[in-house]
């Protein structure tokens, strides 16, 4: 560490950044899987829908030339899985973590097979905000370059608390996830909602696929994912199933992930295997504190009990 | 009383289903489906070779494809058999190497054991983290696969590195004379046999002892269950050990017929591959012994289809994929033809 | 497309004299042992096996383009395979090469093909050659019908070094390696011993990310490194691409690895080492036609073609250019020793003593377990 000068400061901005670039991923997906587990199901397909928004949103990107087009092309990939999850899941008898694990897989597969073609060439990326222009360190301007996508995801994290709090739909999707009976004495129909929270929730995960392959790290690869749709499943019960909190939470998991590299690259060169499993034991520690076998979660959905 | 024709019938018409729409995906993809199903039945049972190799691939799919689906039958979806395998194959290395020089019956032993015992605690720890701190054990048990990959390589490139291993980090062979050998003349080994006992052992338990009886009566209703005086807790927490020594075996395989070292081709997904043959063979673990050459049968033609026909390795996954899916849906027939049932009602 | 006939691949269509001589020449190359019925009807074929995606814009797609090369040889039917695992999948996938495409020549190309894994399957198979990427062959203990080859990247890797050490304003250069094994310590030491021959106060960084394959914490990795003002940057993983996307965004400099990196970088990009396996591959299958007996160890370096520089990018600048160039040709002459005396490692510990040389063929670098002065970083996990 001999000539390695540092300022805390900047390792803290360093590491800010990097929760924001890292975190934004997860941040998408687990507000889709929270819409998702509000209206009573479980998709850990995510992981799936991910990589085929990668995938899709690249491709669209690449041929159309325009990095929004391959956002929602992302998204729309999504929609269908989510489709797909809903509708093998309304059956009788078909377990909804299984269908995920399902779709995960379909997910991954298609999306390596049909991306093939899309290894090489470069599509045009997402711009982002220089938000840090004010300042001459080259450190804070390059953690303030804020993707547009965090900054909408920033926005919804809010906008759907407030959409379960305050809104009709939001009343009707809490209703389906805390009891179908209550909701279907209501009038509701309980697989109809349930496809429609799994569908918006597909959406956003496919969103979240598409910064990856659009933005950070950019460029779409078969090593793109490394479990940032199944994460999110976790990040979500942690989260205690509030969209505000999942913000919270893929902050802090993001801030985890990018710990080891930026303790090496200042020569804290100890025990780096380690820092690698920083954010899996930060949040398994988390949930084994703040669970309980004696009481459901607070904010967990009722209809989730069945399948926790 | 004969039995329903249900189990059979409709599983082998799903996977007609999956074969017809994998056709229509490749053929919509450009490739020529019809070839595509020659090869892949060449590539697994075509030749006597093919066999072996669908065998040999199938054998760590079994023990995996028991970790999930024992806990299942009690409730518990447990996606850890990745984290099982790689710390059980640490253990049952370490073990083979402080006992290298003991006779190979012994060595073997003490590393399955050894293996089975932490792969067992592993899963058991879930389990009693999900009954005494109610967390959720699918997830508990997905991070737990990545730190138990975690500290395998740790331990791998730091304390129990053999340094003679240059650029691929393991630790110290656990001595070729201690290795697990092949069946007979085949280049099958032992770990197939192992798998197709392990499977056949736990059905009998599950299926015709009263300890599986009161374990599918638990998974049917934890409260009723609870009511009627079991013991619930125990319950789970030995069905995890059990599901978790079957991965951790694997790992012990893995280590003893393959590798003679523990190192990162531990983390070779088997783990997440025995997911979907549990779920596919209904957890059922004498069903897990075909579902599992078949799935060894679509690894071992992966290779020719790439060869062949220029299809990209992921064609299996899509296939995986496909055969899961339809075999889900298939899920809300069962029940519903009443004239496959027709000689169980006049029975 | 193609027909087999359990043993071989059938050429129905061109029998030149030609492949007569070739197919003669793979029956002497390989000790005589295969059958000898209906040799002139054969054409030899060749099967490729990697551990990734073989257009991973790097070690696998090199692996690839030497292959793709070989399309031009008629008499050559090349086959391959991707993602295939360390594990007894590889195994299963050289035996399923011979037993059903009728492979005579095995190239599995990742480090942890071959112990066990080639060593066990090659006494099965002793008419056929298993020729592996990057092991050390070794004539008392390994099998004789298995041979190893590799090129000297890091004579590459230490142009690219000089030009870093030219054109890095801050004197602090960033490297993204994978793992701690002697091939990647090997490239961060000549990277760094090169820059600190044109500017001794130059630092090299570097953090592992654990893995080959692992694109978000390679551009992690890349933007830490720029925080901490870097300004050249290079990596050793599987693909590059992310490492050195990331850099051009950042607008720092990058030296390239594996392969050509240069379109992905307008700007930054100065050069890369390269790996030329084309040539390698032609040159067995030349073996094989002319009937040569295959060596079972090759290696080589820019004299040998094995390895290549990546062309300048603009921001080179002459004066790098130039003693790069002198560089290059002294590595072709045979002149150049990197590890020459005094050398220590960063805790200070000297290594090679002054006037002790370790030249390049030397098997001691082979299990190279430190970092050089200068390296900010550590070889234990």
């Amino acid at each position: 560490m001999n000539e390695t000068e540092f300022s805390l400061l900047n390792i803290l901005i360093a590491v800010i950044g990097g929760a924001i670039r890292v975190g934004t991923p997860f941040l998408f997906v687990s507000l889709g899987e929270c819409l998702t587990e509000r209206s009573g199901r479980i998709n850990l397909g995510l992981e799936g829908t991910l990589m085929m928004g990668a995938m899709t949103g690249y491709g669209a990107s690449y041929l159309s030339g325009s990095p929004w087009l391959g956002v929602m092309a992302a998204g729309m990939t999504g929609v269908i899985l989510g489709g797909v999850h809903a509708l093998l899941c309304q059956q009788q008898k078909v377990n909804d973590i299984a269908v995920g694990i399902a779709l995960m897989l379909l997910g991954t597969g298609l999306a390596f097979f049909l991306g093939k073609p899309l290894i090489q060439p470069t599509a045009a990326h997402l711009p982002s905000l220089h938000l840090g222009s004010w300042s001459d360190s080259p450190v804070i301007q390059a953690a303030l370059d804020i993707n547009v996508l965090f900054v909408i995801g920033v926005l919804l994290a809010p906008a759907m608390a407030w959409f379960f709090r305050y809104s009709r739909w939001g009343l009707y999707v809490r209703t389906v996830g805390e009891s179908a009976d209550a909701a279907r004495a209501m009038g509701l129909n309980v697989n109809r909602v349930r496809m429609y929270s799994t569908m918006a929730g597909g959406f956003l995960a496919g969103v979240g696929g598409s910064f990856l392959s659009l933005y950070y790290p950019g460029g779409w690869s078969e090593g793109l994912s490394s479990g940032q749709g199944l994460m999110a499943v976790a990040l979500v019960i942690f989260a205690r199933w509030n969209p505000v909190y999942c913000l919270y939470a893929s902050l802090l998991f993001g801030a985890a992930a990018t710990l080891g590299p930026t303790l090496q690259s200042i020569g804290m060169t100890w025990g780096y295997y380690l820092f690698h499993a920083a954010p899996y034991v930060l949040t398994l520690i988390i949930m084994i504190t703040t669970s309980s076998s004696t009481r459901l979660l607070s904010g967990m959905p009722g209809q989730l009990s069945n399948v926790k | 009383m004969m039995r329903s024709f249900e189990p059979i019938v409709i599983p082998i018409a799903a996977l007609l289903v999956s074969l017809l729409m994998f056709g229509i995906f490749i053929t919509a993809a450009g490739a020529d489906a019809l070839g595509v199903f020659e090869s892949m039945y060449r590539g697994a049972f075509g030749t006597w070779f093919s066999w072996q190799n669908t065998l040999v691939r199938a054998a760590p799919l079994m023990l995996t494809a028991l970790c999930t689906a024992l806990p299942a039958r009690i409730g518990l979806i447990i996606i850890g058999g990745e984290g099982a395998v790689v710390v059980g194959g640490m253990t049952a290395a370490l073990t083979g190497i402080v006992l290298t020089h003991a006779s190979p019956i012994v060595v073997l032993t003490a590393m399955a054991f050894m293996g089975m015992t932490t792969g067992g605690l592993w899963i058991a720890a879930i389990s009693a983290l999900r009954h005494y701190r109610g967390v959720n054990e699918t997830i508990s048990s997905l991070l737990l696969n990545y730190i138990a990959i975690a500290i395998m390589n740790f331990l791998v490139f730091g304390p129990l590195r053999d340094p003679e291993t240059l650029n691929k980090p393991s630790t110290y062979h656990i001595g070729e004379a201690n290795m697990l050998t092949e069946m007979g003349s085949t280049s099958i080994h032992w770990g197939f046999g192992l798998g197709v006992i392990a499977c056949v052992a736990l059905w009998v338990l599950m299926r015709h002892t009263p300890f599986g009886f009161a374990v599918d009566i638990a998974g049917g209703n934890v409260r009723a269950a609870k009511l009627s005086g079991l013991p619930v807790t125990r319950l789970m927490i030995i069905t995890s050990l059990l599901a978790g020594a079957a991965a951790g075996l694997a790992g012990m395989i893995e280590v003893a017929a393959v590798h003679g070292r523990a190192n990162s081709s531990l983390n070779a997904n088997y783990g997440y591959e025995g997911i979907l043959v549990a779920f596919i063979a209904r957890h059922n673990p004498l069903a897990i012994i075909p579902v599992a050459i078949l799935f060894g049968g679509i690894r071992a033609s992966s290779g020719l289809l790439q060869r062949d026909h220029d299809l990209p390795d992921a064609s299996s996954l899509v296939l995986q994929g496909i055969i899961f899916i339809v075999i889900l849906a298939s899920e809300t027939l069962y029940g519903r033809f009443s004239w496959l049932r027709a000689k169980e009602k006049t029975a | 497309m193609k027909k087999y006939n359990g043993n071989g691949l059938v050429d129905n269509k061109r029998r030149t004299l030609l492949k007569g001589a070739a197919a003669l020449g793979v029956a002497t190359a390989l000790g005589g042992l295969l059958p000898s019925k209906a040799w002139a009807k054969k054409k030899v074929g060749m099967g490729f096996i990697y551990v990734g995606p073989r257009d991973d814009y790097g070690y696998n797609q090199s692996h690839y383009e030497g292959k793709s090369s070989l399309a031009k040889l008629d008499w050559v039917k090349a086959v391959d395979q991707e993602n295939v695992p360390e594990t007894i999948e590889v195994q299963k996938a050289m035996e399923s090469m011979i037993n059903l495409d009728g492979v005579q020549v095995l190239f599995p190309t990742s480090f942890g093909y071959f112990d066990p894994h080639i060593l066990k399957i090659a006494p099965k198979y002793p008419d056929v050659m298993f020729l592996h990427c990057g092991g050390l062959w070794d004539a008392s203990k390994h099998p004789k019908n298995v041979g190893s080859y590799f090129g000297y990247i890091d004579e590459a890797v230490y142009v690219a070094g000089i030009v870093a050490g030219h054109t890095s304003k801050t004197g602090k250069l960033g490297f993204i390696a994978a793992m701690p094994i002697p091939q990647v310590l090997r490239n961060i030491n000549n990277f760094t011993l090169a820059a600190r021959s044109v500017n001794p106060k130059i630092t090299t960084t570097v953090v592992f990310t654990g893995g080959w394959s692992l694109p978000v914490k390679e551009a992690e990795a890349a933007n830490s490194l720029i925080d901490q003002g870097i300004d050249v940057l290079t990596c050793h993983v599987d693909s590059p691409k992310v490492v050195i996307e990331t850099a051009e965004k950042r607008g720092i400099y990058s030296c390239g690895y594996h392969t050509n990196q240069a379109v992905l970088a307008p700007k930054g990009f100065l050069t890369g080492a390269q790996w030329n396996w084309s040539k390698v591959y032609q040159d067995y299958a030349e073996m094989i036609s002319k009937g040569t007996k295959i060596p079972n160890l090759v290696r080589g370096g820019f004299k040998e073609g094995l390895v290549t520089s990546s062309p300048y990018g603009k921001a080179v600048s002459a004066k790098a250019k130039e003693q790069a160039d002198k560089v290059r040709s002294s590595f072709m002459s045979g002149s150049m020793v990197v590890y020459k005396g005094p050398i220590k490692d960063n805790t200070g510990r000297v290594v090679i003593a002054a006037g002790k040389e370790y030249k390049q063929t030397d098997v001691w670098l082979e299990s190279m377990d430190w970092l050089a002065e200068g390296v900010i970083g550590s070889t234990k996990g």
